[in-house]
Order: structure tokens, then sequence, then C-alpha cells
């Protein structure tokens, strides 16, 4: 199967290109069948590789397949690779993506434009496969714009509503101002090592030559991954270009569940970890990228302390745990960033498909304070996003504990990192208040709704299964790392060891002596998470009117987070509108109608007016022709006369 | 001998009446016969160089300009009178049906 790797991007592909060009004639169920199989055997393919990747004794794979643009000293190819980190990032999303296609045939079955979803959907699952599996630069580039693509394709797929493509836009334009500085990083990598292939540049860059760059100094290294950095950031919804994600849940929910949660806004983090060779040159792009995802997280979680709509909320968290994950990388814990990487797709994954199945039950209502007491009504839904939020809020022992326990702990101990350390650990507690609120809201209180109309109803079981795995996902997936508690060994850092190599090493070093102080950071993150899950529950269920008071006690800071501080509104004013204001009247009124338009009109209307004039020497008279033939040769006798040096090749023509 | 630039100050009179009949007269019987009296001028003119060179090519060319006039006087003479039958006129001034 390694020899035959693109057999896992394409299928896919294949699935998307068959729904995409002959679905819309065929019944609903033909299109599953196509939609489901794709992905399905993607996902057994990429099982099979994986087996043999570990059968081979975990040698890194790679392969050139074919050459697609070869100019100069550049080639860059279609190679793709098989190493620890893509296993990883491969198993991911053709496992949850698979899940996930299946949970939509439940979700999607009575909307318009099925066909066109899943041939969308495997689109994206096409160009994210190619992005893991890319092994240069410009490969990974590829898949990087077709996720985006197929993002903006997905959010607007209800386009006939305005803010669906709007929000499409949006996501599409930010990315791009991110993928800016990307392919200007791309650029400069190129200019140093005259090479975009990971293996080569890798090892060129690892050469001790290059030296280490300090904090403030800017050489190659820091540029360059800080130019990279921004173009993970525009992907993964980072600050600050975090705006569009939020908006991105106008797109139907098994979408914001598969690219906004669990693999597409991943790849930011996957490129960083992909580079760690570089970054790890650079002191200020680590530093860059652990502040940047600090702040990120703490920002969007008190964001999303006050939203009301169930997938804002989710939205808001996501963006809140990728900057976890660049929290990891900046540390220098890039194993313990991919962990969560890991982990939160399961649990957010599940997360985003369990408020489907809510939003589904209450016919299509978002907003959480129209919802209450639904635990009884939707049980398998209530217990697997229980699940999930204990899993994202890190109690023990379910996934999401171990990975952030991890993150935490690598933010302690590097120096200068305990202003790290404390805001994410503020951040768990605060991820903890808004999930158990989301949790309390939706499922426990009395009903908010009018029973009458709306019937709350369990989903069928093409959306409770991918709920139950992905539930149990999120509930094991974290046990690689469980040995550590007892002395033992973390499996799944051991397993990224060779990709991450020295650089986490020390960390292995000191572990025996740091084994206490682990255990005592667990159990302060343990303890941050039930001091949220006890104020939300005494908030919204034990004095149910207390959030409001306190909303109205605080009210500058409630409207203030409710209006998400008010970073659209400042993007509007600062970047929107003066940029409109250009396009208009400078773009379109000045440079395109009066500059382009203007010269070809202009020079069409002069070759007209000329013609106009030259025509009214045909007279058709014969006498005024003749004497247009006298004059020429009068003219023509004159000038040989006259001006003979002028005249000289006149007189050669009649000679 | 007359010398050649009395030929030549001819031929030009000659070459000059017949433009100036071409353009000033309107019929076409008039026009006709003052391109006659041009080829004949510019003959002349052959004729004079070829003698004051002594070289025979003038005189050969000067056959050949006959036999084109010959017919060309064919030619033109039917279209003339074509365009007599069908206008009742032979004013040019009244022939311009190609302008624009």
């Amino acid at each position: 199967m390694l020899d035959y790797l693109w057999i896992i991007p394409l299928l896919p592909l294949l699935g998307s290109a068959t729904n995409g060009l002959l679905g819309s004639k065929w019944p609903n169920k033909t299109v599953t069948w196509v939609a489901i199989s794709s992905t399905g055997l993607s996902f057994f393919c990429a099982l099979e590789a994986v087996r043999e990747f570990f059968a081979s004794g975990q040698v890194p794979f790679r392969k050139e397949f074919f050459t697609w643009i070869a100019a100069g000293n550049f080639r860059a190819g279609f190679d793709l690779q098989m190493d620890q980190l893509t296993v990883v990032m491969v198993l991911v999303v053709t496992g949850v993506g698979w899940l996930i296609h299946i949970y939509s045939t439940g979700y999607m079955a009575h909307e318009g434009g099925y066909y066109r979803f899943f041939s969308q959907l495997n689109l994206f699952m096409f160009f994210m496969l190619i992005l893991v599996l890319a092994a240069n630069y410009t490969l990974l580039f590829v898949g990087w714009e077709g996720v985006g693509l197929s993002s903006y394709l997905l959010i607007g797929f209800y386009f006939l509503r305005k803010s669906a493509a709007d929000a499409g836009k949006k996501a599409f334009i930010v990315n791009r101002i991110g993928d800016f500085g990307f392919m200007l990083g791309m650029f400069l990598l190129f200019r140093t090592f005259h090479t975009l292939d990971f293996t080569a540049l890798f090892q060129a860059a690892s050469n001790p030559a290059w030296g280490h760059e300090a904090w403030g100094q800017f050489g190659t290294f820091t540029v360059a991954c800080l130019l990279l950095f921004m173009g993970a950031c525009g992907k993964s919804a980072q600050l600050p270009l975090y705006v569009w994600l939020p908006d991105a849940m106008e797109g139907p929910t098994p979408v914001s569940a598969l690219i906004h949660a669990a693999t597409m806004v991943t790849a930011g983090v996957y490129v960083v970890a992909r580079s760690h060779v570089l970054f790890v040159h650079s002191e200020t792009a680590m530093v860059a990228v652990a502040i940047v995802g600090c702040a990120t997280a703490f920002f969007a979680a008190t964001i999303g302390l006050v939203q009301t709509d169930i997938k804002r909320v989710l939205a808001y968290s996501t963006v809140s745990q990728l900057g976890y994950m660049f929290l990891a990388c900046g540390v220098g814990a890039f194993s313990a960033g991919i962990f969560h990487l890991m982990t939160h797709a399961f649990f957010k994954a599940l997360l985003f498909l369990a408020a489907g199945s809510v939003i589904h039950a209450m016919g299509g209502e978002q907003d959480m304070n129209k919802m209450g007491g639904l635990s009884s009504k939707i049980k398998y839904t209530y217990a697997t996003m229980l699940t999930a939020t204990l899993a994202i809020t890190g109690i023990p022992p379910l996934a999401g504990f171990f990975s952030k326990d991890q993150i935490l702990f690598g933010a302690f101990q590097i120096p200068g990192g305990h202003p790290l350390y404390a805001v994410g650990l503020l951040t768990a507690l605060l991820t903890s208040f808004y999930m158990f609120r989301l949790i309390f809201l939706t499922f426990h209180g009395k009903p908010r709704f009018d029973e009458h109309k709306v019937h709350a109803h369990e989903s069928p079981w093409s959306m409770l299964g991918p709920l139950v795995v992905l539930a149990v996902l999120s509930f094991a997936g974290g046990w690689f790392a469980l040995p550590t508690f007892f002395d033992g060994p973390d499996y799944f850092s051991n397993f990224l060891g060779p990709m991450f190599g020295s650089h986490e090493s020390a960390e292995a070093a000191g572990a025996a002596a740091a084994h206490s102080l682990e255990l005592i950071l667990a159990g302060v993150a343990v303890g941050a998470a039930l001091i949220g899950l006890g104020v939300a529950y005494w908030m919204y269920l034990r004095k149910p009117g207390k959030a409001d008071e306190l909303a109205k006690s605080m009210k500058p800071a409630y409207t203030t987070l409710l209006n998400k501080y008010y970073v659209d509104e400042l993007y509007a004013a600062a970047v929107v509108k003066p940029l409109v204001w250009l396009s208009t009247n400078v773009f379109w009124k000045a440079a395109d109608v009066a500059g382009i338009d203007g010269a070809v009109n202009g020079i069409a209307s002069g070759t007209t007016a000329i013609g106009d004039g030259v025509r009214r020497t045909q007279s058709g008279n014969t006498r005024s022709y003749a004497v247009w033939v006298v004059v020429g040769a009068i003219v023509i006798i004159a000038v040989v006369f006259f001006w003979p040096s002028a005249g000289r090749p006149v007189a050669g023509m009649v000679r | 001998m007359v010398p050649t630039s009395y030929y030549i100050v001819l031929s030009a009179i000659l070459f000059g009446l017949g433009v100036f009949a071409f353009i000033f007269k309107r019929n076409l019987i008039t026009m006709f016969m003052s391109i006659e009296l041009m080829l004949n001028a510019v003959n002349l003119a052959f004729v004079a160089f070829s003698q004051a060179l002594g070289k025979p090519d003038g005189q050969v060319f000067v056959l050949f300009v006959i036999v084109v006039a010959a017919a060309e006087a064919a030619v033109g003479l039917g279209i003339i009178i074509l365009i007599a039958r069908n206008r009742q006129s032979l004013n040019v001034e009244r022939v311009d049906l190609l302008k624009l």
C-alpha cells in the first residue's frame, strides 16, 4: 500500500467527481453509497499503509510519483510521504472524516443539494489528505489552498442565505491574508535552501552552521517561520485572523465538525509541527507562536462565556483549543500539541455532531435560551455530548485531560513559561465553565421552548452511530499517555519522538524528577476544571436567575463579550471600509472605468472617427480620383527633386 | 538635328494638356481621348531618349505601349457604350455609384 500511497487521496477525489458530475440525476441512496464507500475505502487504505509503516520498523517512507513542476533547479513533485506525524494526521482525517460522512447521511437527508454536499465534502477530504501526505511545501500548499476552497464552498452551502454567502467569502478572504505570508515564507525558504522538499530542506536547516537566532534577532529562520506562522494563523483561526471561524458556523453542522473543528483548522498546527526544525532555530518565532496561541486560547474562551448560539460557543471553544495547540508548539512540546490535535479532533467533532443532533431534535433551533431539559428526551445525544464535555474540560481519565495536562506541563517547564501556564490554567477554568454552561442550558433545567410545538426526538442511528464511536474515542483516545502517571512510558510522545528528535529529549531526561511536579500540575488543572463546573452548576442550575443578575451588574464587560470585543466592527472600520472605498473610487471608478475602459473605448472611437474622416475622400467622383493621382505624382517628384536625401529611397523604388 | 530637349518639352506640354483635359472635362469620350494623349506624350519621350542614348529599349517599350493602348481602347470604348446605353448620358459626374 505504501507504494500506492496516492490511492488514499485519489479515492475521495473520485467520489467527489462522480457525485459532482452525475449525482444530480441519482437518488440520494446512490450518492450516499458513493460518498461513504470512497471515504471508507480511503480510511482502510490508510490503515493498511500505516500497518506497513509499522511493519517496516517505522522508517519514514517517501516516494516521488511524478514531477509536477520543473523549472531550473526548482522541482515540485507529486511526492507523498508517510512518517509518524503523517500517521496521526492521516488516521484522524480519514477516520473522523468517515464518521462525519456517515453522520451527514442522516443529518442532510432532507436537505436540497444532497449530491452537491457530498461532492464538496469528498473534495475536502481529497485536499486535506494531499495536505497531510505531501512531502514538499509546494504540494502541501496545493492541499492548503484546496481545503480553503472546499471550506468556502461548504460554508456557503446554503448560498441563498446572504449571511452564509458572506461568511464563505469572509473565510476565504481572511485565509488569503494568511496564505500571502505563507507564500512569502516559502519563497524565502527556497531562496535560502534552494529546495522546498521536506527531507532535503530540513536536513540543510539542521546543519549546525546555521546557528541559533536569539530573541529579537531577525535572521532568515525567524522571518521565514513568522511568515509560515502567519499562514498558520489564518488557517487555524488564531489572533488576529480568527474572525472567520465563528462566522463559518453558517455552514451545515457536519461541515463545522469536519472542517472547522477536527481537520482543516488543525492544518496550521500541523504545518508548525512539520516545520519544527525551522522553528527551533528561532527563539523569536517560538515565543511568538506560544504567546499568540496562549492569548488566543484565553481571548476566545472569554467570548465563549456569553454566547447563546450553541454552535458559536463551540466555535469559540475551537479557536481556544487551537490556541492550546499553538501554545504547546511554541514551548517546544510539539508532540503534546499533536496529541491535543488528535484528542481535540475526537471530542470537538463529537461536540459538533451532538450539537447537530440537538439542533435536529429541536427542529433547527440553535439558541440555547430556547432549549433546556432535553436530557430525558434525547438520551444518547446527551450521554455522548456529556462525554465530550468531560473530555474537553480535562476530567481524568478522558482524552482531553492527558493532552491538556501535557501542554500545561510543557508551558510550566520552559524558562519564563509561568505566565503562559497561568493563562493556560485560567483558560482551562473558563473552558470548563462555558462547556458546562452549554450542557446545563441545553439539557438540564426546565424546558424553555413550547413543548406543544417542538417535539424533541432522538436522531436516527446513522447519526447516533458516529456519536457513539467518537464518544468511545473521546473517552479512551488519551490513554496512550496513561502509563506516565504510573512511572510508565508515554507511548504517544515516544512514537512521535523520532520526528521531533532532540528537541524533546530534554523533557524526557528530566522526566523522573519532574514526575511529581506533573502530578501536582495535573491535580491543579483538574481542580480548575471542577471549579468551572461548580460555578456553572451554581449559576445555571441552583440559581437560574443568577446569570442574568451578574450580566446586569457587570453590563459593560458583558456587552463587550457579547459583541466579541467589537473586533468585527473594528476590522470593518479599519480594514474593510477603507478597502471598499479604495476599490470603489480608485480601482473601479478611476482605474477601471476611466483608465482601462477609457483607453479601450477611446481607441475604438478614435479609429471610428478617423475612418469617418477618410471615408469622405472616396467620393465616387472619377475626376477627384484623377486629382489625387496627379497630386501624389507631383509630391513624389517634388521630393525627389528638392529633398534628395529623403528622395533616394523613393527614387530607388521608381527606378 | 533637333535637340532632345525640344522633344521633351513637347512631350511635357502634351502630357500636361492631357492631364488638364482629363481633370476638367466631363465627357467620357473626351477624357478617354486625353488618356490617349498622355500615353502618346510618354511615347514621344521614350522615342526621344532612345534616339539620344542610342539604345533601342525605348522604342521597344513604345511598341508595347501602343499594343496595350489599343487593347485598352477596345475595352474602354465598350464600357463607354454600355454606360451611354444605360444612362442616356456621357457625363462622368453621374457615374459615381461606387462611392460609399
